[in-house]
């Protein structure tokens, strides 16, 4: 439980849920705060932990017994909300989906890449969720209003099902070396969002989204890097559903 | 606004780049890069065909490299066949490469001043060596002294 760099706290009385563990773990992480320092600057803290101790957990003890200034966002813990993605040793995981034990005695995390950084693991999600909206993620339906819901055979559902699982942690798209480098790029999850209703037999928008993602900076900048689908923590092939997009795309137009 | 980094592990790309941007009204929207995507499909996979025939035809085929010389050229090049044979492998082959180039350039330039004369230097390049190579193909005289 000590904090190195200029930080230097005197060990707390034990609490908090990893007090008992014997093992520790450095975690070595990108501190941003622009009333501090214009620059980011690296922090390491030793943390006890459990076996069955996620990352979220160490990260929970190091904002409630080493050191209160460390900012990230986290709301269900469990996987399904998607705040708390970050870049782990490198990969964009979510924290409370990883176990410490499996990460190694040194753990780097980093704020997700590619978007505005507000302090330490925060980032402004806003163009995140412009180019989510530029693709008009909701249902576009013609005709009569049905009395009923609509229905849809099993078949039908089966073919976006894929890209229903989206939990918008933004993983996939920070981590898309293409968008790094270009912040018009709509990025993989704006193209998963478009592909759950392009593919649904319900909807009646396809072509304007298809129209939407033929773009100059839409699916054809795509480099399938694979890094969205490794990326992901709910498992969405998400190069796949932008290569369907892509054949969608060619097979409209010949 | 970027702020840069020091000393840190993983090369960290900074508070970004272009935000998106959708200015007054949509962009005309054209099928150009779907068009480039195709185009990188197909002459790939002829250029695979012609390339590699004019490697065995030139460096294995009886005697290999050594026979060539300008008699073999004009020979070659008396048949119509092997004239439309070079020139689609010419011009496939520079616009398959200034087509890969173009989107690396668009993938690593990140400002647009840059990204603007590098293309154009390309688009040069490019139409230079078309126009000196089809120039060649088309002008050829084997009765040159």
């Amino acid at each position: 439980m000590t904090v190195t760099d200029d930080l230097s706290t005197t060990a707390p009385a034990a609490s908090g849920p990893t007090a008992t563990a014997g093992r520790t773990v450095t975690l070595k992480i990108r501190r941003f705060d622009p009333e501090v320092s214009a620059k980011p600057l690296w922090k390491s803290y030793t943390v006890p932990f459990d076996p069955s101790d996620r990352l979220l957990d160490a990260l929970h003890y190091v904002k409630w017994n080493l050191d209160g200034s460390l900012s990230f966002r986290r709301s269900c813990a469990h996987g399904v909300c998607g705040s708390d993605a970050m870049r782990i040793n490198g990969s964009n995981r979510l924290a409370c989906k990883v176990l410490v034990k499996d990460l190694g005695p040194e753990i780097s995390i980093e704020p997700i890449k590619g978007l505005p950084v507000e302090k330490d693991l925060i980032v402004d999600m806003e163009p995140f969720f412009d180019a989510f909206r530029a693709v008009k993620p909701y249902l576009i339906a013609e005709g009569h209003e049905p009395t009923r819901e609509r229905l849809q055979s099993a078949a039908d559902r089966e073919r976006f099902d894929d890209t229903t699982k989206c939990i918008m942690c933004a993983a996939c798209t920070t981590s898309c070396p293409v968008f790094w480098n270009d912040g018009e790029y709509f990025g993989p999850a704006a193209m998963v969002a478009a592909h759950r209703f392009i593919f649904d037999s319900r909807d009646a928008g396809a072509d304007e989204r298809l129209e939407i993602l033929n773009e100059r900076e839409g699916v054809w900048r795509c480099r399938t890097t694979f890094n969205c689908s490794n990326a992901c923590p709910r498992g969405i092939q998400v190069t796949k559903a932008i290569q369907e997009v892509k054949r969608a795309l060619i097979f409209r137009r010949f | 606004m970027a702020t840069t980094i020091n000393g840190a592990a993983a090369p960290a790309i900074e508070t970004p780049r272009s935000p998106r941007r959708r200015p007054g009204g949509p962009k005309a929207r054209t099928n150009f890069e779907l068009y480039a995507w195709l185009f990188m499909r197909i002459s790939g996979v002829l250029l695979l065909f012609l390339v590699l025939g004019h490697l065995f035809i030139m460096n294995i085929l009886d005697g290999g490299v050594q026979r060539i010389g300008f008699g073999f050229v004009a020979g070659r090049w008396a048949s119509p066949f092997w004239r439309t044979w070079d020139l689609l492998m010419l011009v496939l082959a520079e616009l398959h490469g200034t087509n890969g180039l173009r989107t690396v350039i668009n993938d690593y330039a990140e400002r647009a001043q840059t990204r603007f004369w590098l293309k154009m230097l390309l688009y040069v390049s490019a139409g230079l060596v078309i126009t000196l190579g089809s120039l060649v193909i088309f002008t050829f005289d084997p009765n040159i002294s």
